[in-house]
Order: C-alpha cells, then structure tokens, then sequence
C-alpha cells in the first residue's frame, strides 16, 4: 500500500497543481513542495519498517525469494498483465534518491518559474510519477509504460520552460532531440519485452508479463543475445552510452534548472537500474558474452565525455558531458558484476545524483545572477559571492572524485571491483581519473578563479538556495564517510545479482585470482 | 595515553572548520589564533605521545587507534583506523613541529592580505589531511590523505587566484600529481587483487606468503606505487609541476612544497617497504630514479634566477637523495634526511620570504644583490641553511643525514647510485651559495625594507638551530619499523667515506667561492661563450620537459577538445535527419502539379511491376 502511496501522491498533487494552475497559480509551488515532503516522509518511512535482507532474484541455486514489499492487482487479466510493485533494496535507494531530488527541484524552481505555474508543476510531479512507476514496477508491461510515462512531461518541461541560447539550437530542437531519441528505443525495448513474453508463452503456455515468471525463461542463446540488445538499446539511449549520447548536453542545456536536475540526478538512473534489474537477471549469459563490448563502450565514454567537457564554453553543457563520463563508470560496473562493482555502482549512482544535481542547480544559480552561463563571459566570480563559490568548489571537487565524498567511492569501487577480471579496461578507466581533474578544474578556474571584470558584488545565495545546496553537501560527505547504510542495503539485491551473473561472467580458462611466477 | 592520537589530527580539521565557516567575519588576529593554536595543540599532543612512546613503547611497538569501519563491500572492509608507530611518530613529529612554526610565520608572512582567514583554512586543511596520510593504517585511508594534501596543494598554490599563471600553476601541480595518484589507484587495485586486503600490514604479510619475489605482480605492483611517490615527491619523469607551484606564497611553499608533502613519497615507499623489498627490480628502479633527478636537478638550479625556483629545483634534488637511500635500502637513512631536510629546507624557504617581502615582492636574485647589511638576520639564516644543505662536516644537520645516505649506498654496493650522490654533494653548495653570494653580496641594487616582528624571526631562529648539528643528533625511533642497515664487509669505513664526502662539499664549497664571489669574471664568460649560452638555456627549462609533454599531451589534448567542440558524434548522427529532409525535399519536388508527368511516372512504375512478375 505505501507503494501505491509514492505513485498515488504525487500523482494527485499534479493534479491538484493543475487546477490551481486556473485558480491561484501563486500556490502551485507550495502545494508540490508539499507533496513532494510527503514522498520524501513516505520513503524514509519504508527505511524503517523493512528488512532489505530480501528480495525477489534469488541467489544461484536458492529457491526465489520475496520483495520486501509488493503490491498487486489484475490489470489487464486476458493478457496476464498485473498492476504490480515492489521494492527491494535496490529500488529503495534509488526511490529515496527520487524523493530528495524531487523536493530539491521543486526548490530550485521557486523564483525561477513565473509562466503557467501550475502546469509546470504539474510536469515536475508527474515525472516523478513515471520515475516511481519505473523504479517500482514490477509487470514488464507496467515498466513500459512507466518508461514512456517519464518522457512526456519531462519533453514539456524542456519545451515549454527552457531556455534559448542566443546563437544556439532552440529548446524545441532540444525537447525533440530528446524524446526521438529516448522514444525510438523505447519501442525497440517494447518489442524485446514482447518477444520475451512471447518466448516465454510458447515455452510454458502462460501468458505473463510478470518479472518474476520471466526472470527464467528457457531461450536459446542467439534470441536471448538479441532480446538483450533490445533491452540495452533503450538503456543505453537513456543512460547515455557513447554514442547515444548526444541529446543530453542539448536537453540539460535547453532545461530549466529543474529539469536538469531530474535529468541528470533520476532520469539518466533509470537506465542504470534498467540494467541492474532487468538486463543481467533476464539475459545473465547474454550479458556477460556482450559485456566486452559493453564495458569498452562504458571506458570509451568515460574519456570521450571527459574530453568533450573540457572544451565546451557553456557551464551546464559542460556538466551535462561530465555525466556522460561518469555514467561511463556505472556501464564498467555493472557489466563487471564482482559484488565491490555492483555495490561502487550503487555507490556511484547515488554520488552522482547528488553531485549532478548540485552543479546544476549552481548553474542555475549563476545563470539567474549573471544572465548568461558562457563561461567566457565569467572569470573572477570568487570574491563577487560570499558563499556560492564554497559549494562551487565543493561540487566540483565532488566530481572529481575527492576521497570523502561519494563519487571518489564510487569510482574506486567499480575500478576495484573491475581490475580482477578485466585489468586492461579498469587501467584505461583509471585515466579517468585524471581527465577528470582536467575538466573540474578548468570549470572552477573559468567561473571562480581568474581576474574579475568588476568587483561589484553579486546577490549570495538566499536561505532557501543556502539550505539546498548544504542538504546536497550533507549527503554528500555522508555518503563519502559513513557510506555502510546504503551499501548495508543495496547488498542483498547486488549479491544475488552476482550470484546470478557471475558464473556467466567467468570465462574458462581465467582463473579468478591470476598469480605469475616467473 | 595513545589514546589521545585523534587530537593529533582532528584539533587542525576542526581549525578548518571553524575558519572556513567563519570566513571573513574573523579579525587577523582570531584567524591566526585559531589556525596556529589549533596547530600548537597538535604539536604539543605529538610531543606528549612522542615522550610516552619512547618512554613505555606500546606492545609490538605500534598502537592502533580504531575510529569507525569505512566500508564493508564484498570481502573489501577498510577501516578508519590511526596507527602509531617509530615511523608515523616521527613523521608526526616533523609535520606538526614544522608546521607549527611555518604557521606563525604564515601569520607575518599574509599580514594584510584579503584572505587571511581562508588561507589558514586551507593550510590547516592541509595539516590535517597530511596527518591522515601518515597515520592511515591501510592504504586506501592512505590514499585518502594522499588526495587531500594534493587538493590542498592546489588550492594554495592558486591561493592568490585573480592571477590566471597562478591558476595554471596549480592545475599543472594537481594533475600532474593525479597521473601519479591514477598510477597508484591501479597499483592499490592490483595489488588487493593478489592480496585481497589494503591493510598495509596484513598485505606484506600477505605478499610475502604468496607472491614470488621478483615475480611480475610484485614488481608492477611495487613500479606502480613508486609512480604515486614520483607524482608526489616531484621526481623524474612527474617532476614539472615542482618550480611552477612556486606562485603559491612562500609559506606554502615551505611547508608544502619544501617539509611535509612532497616528502609523501618518500613516506610511502618507506612504508611499504615490505613490498619493495620483494621487487628488487622496483627498488633499483626506486634509486636510479633518485639519483637521476637530483643530477638533473642540481643542473636546473645551477641557471635559476628566480629565488624560489632555486630551492624548488634543490628540494627536488634532495629528494632524490631520499630516494637514492631508499633504493639502496637505507630506510632509515632516507627518513632521516627527510627530516633534516625539512628543517634545513623551510627554514631557507622562510628567509627567502623575508627576503622577498623586504624586497617588495622581487624574486630574481640578480635584481638583488649586497642585502647582508640590511638583512642580517636573513643572511645568518641563509648561511646556516645553505651550509646544511650543502652537508657542511660535523657543524650542521645536513651533514650527518647526507653521509649516512652516501656510506649505505656505497657499502651497500651501490656504486653507480653512490658516485652520483658524490656528484650531487658537489653541484650542492655550487648552486646554494650561487643564490647566497648573488643576494648577500656584491653591490645593493634596491632598497631592502625588513618588517620585523616577533612571528618573523622567532621561527627563523628555531629551525635555524635545528639546522645545525642539533638536529643531527635527534634519533629517530625508526628499529623495529625499518629494518636496520645491515652489516656490511667492504674494505673502507664509514669514517673514510665520510672524509671523501666532506671533502668534495667542501671543494665545491670553494669552487662556488672563486666562481661567484668577487668579478666572476670566469662564470662571465663561461656564461656567455655559445655552448654555455645553449647549455643553459636548456636547463633553465628544466631539459625540456615541459616542452616534451606540451607538445606530446597537452596540445594533441587542447586540440582534440578543440576540433570536437560541436561533438563528432552528434554531427555524425544528425546527417540521418539530414538525410530525411533532403529526401524529403527531393519526392516532394517530384509533386509538380503536371498531369503528364504523373502519367509518366505511372507508365514507368507500371513497365517496372510488369517487367519484375515476367522476369
């Protein structure tokens, strides 16, 4: 019931939001603040009352266990489609990390958003609907449609409320950019699911979307090999995979802050747990043939989106090229499947929501200040501000991997975790490192450091910008020091992911521990 | 009494934190009280720690002080957990004593400046983090500190940041350092993948169970660490960042980049030393690597004209003395001199402050020149400093580490490393008292006004006294971390090398006196004859190597960023709506309106579809 609750809630206050939109668009904001608290109370509600020690995906050998919670009902009975969720670990995190982003953008977006209100809201919660719905579903037919649901209001967002670049693309171009690209391979995901239903039908003569029927259907390697190329499109469009990348930077340039900061800090996830949820539990040996070519497409991307940050001029541009090198590391991990991998991507999906949306929103910050987000036009910013240069440093250092934060855990994990099977690609994932180093500090030194034009100083952060960047910063130390909560309950998902995967995952003839003597 | 060890570094972070949120509501005055106070209840929890561990040595000669376990992910479970043993003691001791005084004369030295308080935000910073790096009891918490005192470095360095050379500097010393960093993280990885553990003591222990000495994993493993230390310790090849962090203010040079952080390799390999001594390949590497960069580097310091740059180029080179005795398997010889240089070297840095300050922010020594009339007390300090640095005989704390270095080299059976550290002994005073007899000496050539003040010359006058032989007389706690020198059969004592040592000092002592002082007429035209002319041009460069690395990283990287800048990719994929639309345009110009043509085309397509069904 309670999951029904993180679903339900916000999509009545979007509604709500909506109709105010007619009424009092003044209080739109106040009411999806609200709504958004509710979730955020709802899902640190379910901290408390679960035991993560379960979930459903059993480990190699053991019967299939339960979620931690579920909820379900029949949908569409004719064709074995249930309304159903659950939640595990897994999925926890990552609804946590949806509800404190949720209320953050909803924040960020106080002074920023005058025109229709009420509609925008409506969008920012209705998103987070879908991003829910994603994260909780667990009838593949519901996760479609969850997946779609996510696009449309996230398109809007871009369209209706984001900005023009003078000299660049206009954000419709963006917002189309961006739902072709994400749309088109949904549908490739879509036939997968069917086939896969399909496949399964023929096998056991029931007609099921449900993941857990799924999970062990008998097929033979060459249709699970194309059925995970089905499924791994879509979330390589989404999360994004060199070289499906390129509508990120225009979408998150063209966004509105919120919208960058659900882009980067949620939607960019989904894809990650795409992966962790479906990809390697439904195709464990298909994966792990393909994961050569994966994890050199994960390593491809952490330099190609390195090196692209460091030449853009445009902050949020910038930012939106880190993700992509960063997202990088979480294709590395994923595909790595030892359990110090699985859990650094955990790691990494959680530092880098924060970290992501934190820049972001600075972004955003600078561009209500400054009227412009060239950062040939900044320099010099340092002494002009009081505080947001502290965060600025603080996020940028977060990005670039400083231990006691947690990106650096995050990426240390997943390199580690790595280096035992496949040292070659971790060595080149490490340059990573350094490339990161590269693009942080070029950011700090354009915007912060260097000569002032002037030294008229700039309105500093308000209380409300004040308390949601130390919110972000909050966790971020958390997670960097005291990290063994998140990591306690992400731990059962991940090794049974393991379990599954890993047997696949080893290659005969190389020895899990290779020891040279001369 | 252990128990106290988490003052040691939680007294300066919490310094941090206050000045850091305090900001600039702080008078001078506060700041100062609170960074060097902070700093002063570290130094003085290290004196009473340091006095109880001599006194009544914990069990197995360390203690651990637990605080919280890091992670526990798949078998990988790092703690936080400080230990204390002769070799952490020790370095504690230099880190906060030497820190302690650096601090005070930071509080002379930034008198006035817009940003007091930050700056001892960040220098407390950078001591607390330093001392997470010496007291980490595994190597990832290591790595912690290690990244942290480098982030330190930046931020130092590119303290005075209006200045956009200054904010070059530091990014070429932050990433120039992260190759290293990088190079170490494959190291930590490979090696938790033989040993399964970052515990530095259970994974020698580890290593020599399971590993093959000499073996291929060892040896990369060990390679691989000593490419962090290089990054760190500014040696060949990841040296380049060294002199340009000079735009950092001159205290942060003394304790950053003279005592405490670029000693961290030193540190580093000195701790693992376990493991290196299961790669000879790797330690050998380790000497040679020493012996290379302090000759190389002598070179560069002998055509400086920057002051700072002078000492840069010469804590590079001693170093590389440290990592000559390392190579050697000097241990203890190498952290000795680790410690005496940090003396000898933040008290040269220091006084090149004064100097600078009492010049009016002048660095080149050639613009100065006659200042010991104005400037006694720094001409004293510069004299004792440069003579411990040049390893003086028996009068100063520079000899007895020196020696010590060049005697286990040689009856180690290290030839090669032990003629280039006799070479070294020689360029030494060459360069030290090129830049003492053009500052001190000669005709005045500007107005020196010294600002004196108890923050000034009192810690000048403290390391002043540890430069001498004083200091040569600390005995470091190091048996039973370090394992002792061996006993070694050659033919000539400690004694005879010693003399042959003090000797060469001495004789290159002399040769910088007929060469610099007086006319100079020989260095004149040596200076301007052509293949001196090309020979210094090439080593005020540093040989090269930022050339090398600008032509073969740097530009290939700017350009490539450059060219790509609207993303190759994306302009690849959007030829496909480009396509489309010129495809588009092409059918649509078919819809002329024109009834013949569309029966044209109809007969056409017609001829087509029968053709196909008959043939």
């Amino acid at each position: 019931m309670m999951l029904l609750l993180l679903l339900l809630v916000p999509f009545i206050g979007g509604l709500v939001c909506w109709h105010l939109q007619r009424l009092d668009p003044g209080q739109a904001r106040s009411v999806a603040l609200g709504t958004m608290i509710v979730v955020l109370a709802l899902a640190l509600a379910l901290w408390l009352t679960g035991d993560y020690s379960q979930t459903l995906l059993p480990l190699a050998g053991d019967p299939p266990g339960h979620w931690v919670q579920q909820f379900s009902v029949p949908w569409i009975p004719r064709l074995g489609i249930r309304f159903s969720l659950g939640l595990d670990g897994l999925s926890l995190l990552l609804v946590t990390l949806t509800a404190l982003l949720g209320v953050l953008s909803v924040g960020c977006s106080w002074r920023e958003i005058h025109t229709n209100a009420g509609f925008f809201y409506m969008n920012l919660l209705w998103n987070v609907v879908g991003v829910m719905g994603v994260f909780l579903a667990t009838d593949l037919f519901l996760f479609f449609l969850f997946w779609e649901v996510m696009l449309v209001p996230m398109f809007f967002l871009i369209a209706l409320w984001g900005h023009d670049i003078p000299g660049g693309r206009p954000r419709l171009y963006a917002a189309i950019k961006f739902f072709i690209f994400t749309q088109s391979a949904g549908l490739v995901m879509l036939v997968a699911i069917l086939a896969l239903v399909f496949v399964h039908y023929a096998a056991s003569g029931e007609l099921t979307f449900s993941y857990a029927d799924l999970l062990a259907t008998p097929m033979s390697a060459r249709t699970a090999f194309w059925l995970m190329l089905g499924f791994g499109l879509a979330f390589a469009v989404k999360l994004p995979l060199v070289p499906f990348h390129s509508w990120l930077p225009d979408a998150h340039s063209q966004a509105p802050t919120a919208g960058s900061v659900i882009l980067a800090g949620i939607l960019l996830k989904t894809a990650a747990f795409g992966l962790l949820r479906y990809l390697l539990p439904l195709f464990p040996a298909a994966s792990a043939a393909f994961a050569p070519y994966a994890m050199a497409l994960g390593v491809l991307g952490i330099i190609y989106g390195a090196v692209c940050a460091f030449g853009q001029n445009d902050t949020k541009r910038l930012v939106a090229y880190t993700s992509i090198s960063h997202m990088g590391f979480i294709v590395l991990g994923v595909f790595a499947g030892t359990q110090i991998a699985l859990q650094g991507v955990m790691m990494q999906i959680l530092a880098h929501g924060i970290s992501a949306a934190g820049l972001f929103i600075l972004c955003g910050e600078l561009q209500e200040r400054l009227e412009t987000r060239d950062l040939r036009k900044m320099g010099g910013l340092w002494a002009r501000f009081t505080n947001l240069p502290q965060f600025g440093l603080f996020f940028i250092l977060a990005s670039l991997g400083l231990p006691g934060l947690g990106n650096f855990l995050g990426e240390f994990l997943i390199l580690l975790g790595t280096f035992k099977a496949h040292p070659r690609l971790a060595m080149i994932g490490t340059v990573g490192l350094v490339l990161s180093a590269v693009y942080s500090l070029i950011l700090m030194q354009r915007t912060f450091y260097g000569k002032p034009g002037t030294e008229a100083p700039i309105p500093d952060l308000d209380r409300r910008e004040f308390a949601i960047l130390t919110t972000l910063a909050a966790v971020m130390i958390w997670l960097g020091l005291y990290p063994r909560p998140f990591f306690a309950v992400s731990r059962a998902p991940m090794q049974a992911l393991q379990s599954q995967y890993a047997p696949a995952a080893t290659e005969p003839g190389e020895p899990a521990t290779v020891r040279e003597i001369p | 009494m252990f128990n106290l060890l988490f003052v040691v570094f939680l007294a300066p972070f919490l310094g941090f934190v206050v000045l850091s949120i305090g900001r600039n509501r702080f008078s001078e005055s506060t700041a100062a009280a609170i960074g060097i106070g902070s700093l002063g209840i570290a130094a003085l929890t290290t004196l009473a720690l340091g006095i109880a561990f001599i006194a009544h040595p914990p069990a197995g000669g360390a203690f651990t002080q637990p605080l919280w376990q890091w992670l526990d992910v798949g078998g990988f479970a790092p703690r936080f957990a400080l230990r204390l043993d002769g070799l952490s003691l020790s370095m504690l001791g230099v880190v906060t004593g030497v820190g302690f005084l650096i601090h005070i004369f930071a509080a002379w030295y930034m008198h006035e400046d817009d940003s007091f308080a930050r700056f001892f935000a960040y220098m407390n910073l950078f001591v607390a983090s330093m001392l997470f790096l010496v007291l980490g009891d595994n190597l990832l918490f290591l790595f912690f500190g290690w990244e942290g005192v480098g982030l330190c470095s930046y931020l130092l360095i590119g303290f005075w940041y209006k200045d956009p050379a200054n904010g070059t500097a530091a990014r070429k010393a932050f990433i120039v350092t992260r190759v290293g960093d990088a190079l170490m993280a494959v190291g930590l990885f490979w090696l938790f993948r033989e040993v399964g553990t970052l515990d530095i003591q259970q994974a020698v222990i580890q290593a020599q169970q399971h590993l093959a000495p000499g073996g291929t994993a060892i040896t990369a493993i060990t390679l691989l660490l000593l490419g962090g230390a290089v990054g760190k310790s500014a040696q060949l090849p990841l040296q380049t960042w060294l002199p340009d962090a000079m735009a950092g203010p001159t205290p942060v040079s003394a304790l950053i980049h003279a005592a405490t952080m670029v000693t961290a390799g030193v540190y580093l390999i000195a701790r693992t030393h376990g493991l290196f001594e299961l790669a000879p390949f790797s330690l050998e590497a380790v000497g040679v690597i020493g012996a290379v960069t302090l000759l190389l580097a002598s070179c560069a310091a002998l055509v400086q004209s920057d002051i700072k740059r002078i000492l840069a180029y010469s804590t590079m080179s001693q170093i590389g003395y440290m990592f000559l005795a390392l190579g050697s398997a000097a241990w203890g010889a190498s952290i000795f001199h680790l410690m005496t240089h940090a003396f000898f070297k933040a008290l040269l840095f220091m006084t090149a402050g004064s100097v600078i300050l009492a010049c009016h922010h002048e660095q080149d020594i050639f613009k100065m020149g006659g200042l010991r009339r104005r400037l006694p007390l720094e001409y004293a300090c510069f004299l004792v400093g440069g003579l411990a640095l040049s390893a003086f005989p028996l009068l100063t704390a520079g000899y007895y580490s020196k020696d010590e270095i060049l005697w286990e080299a040689y009856a180690g059976g290290h030839l090669g490393l032990f003629l280039a550290g006799l070479l070294g002994a020689f360029l030494t005073p060459l360069y030290t008292f090129r830049l003492i007899f053009t500052v001190f000496h000669g005709e005045e050539k500007l107005q020196a006004h010294p600002r004196p003040g108890v923050t000034n010359w009192l810690p000048l006058v403290v390391l002043m006294v540890f430069s001498t032989f004083l200091g040569g007389l600390i005995h470091l706690p190091l048996a039973g971390v370090l394992p002792a020198a061996t006993e070694h059969t050659v033919p000539t004592s400690q004694f005879e090398i010693g003399i042959l040592s003090s000797s060469i000092a001495l004789s290159g002592l002399a040769v910088a006196c007929a060469l610099f002082l007086g006319h100079r007429r020989f260095i004149t035209w040596l200076a301007g004859s052509a293949p001196g002319r090309l020979l210094a041009a090439w080593w005020v460069q540093d040989w090269g190597f930022d050339w090398l690395y600008d032509k073969l990283l740097v530009q290939p990287f700017a350009w490539f960023a450059r060219i790509n800048f609207r993303d190759g990719i994306d302009l690849a994929i959007l030829t496909i709506p480009t396509g489309l639309r010129a495809l588009h345009g092409a059918l649509s110009r078919t819809e002329t309106g024109r009834i013949r043509w569309y029966a044209a085309g109809m007969a056409a397509g017609a001829l087509v579809v029968v053709g196909m069904v008959f043939i």
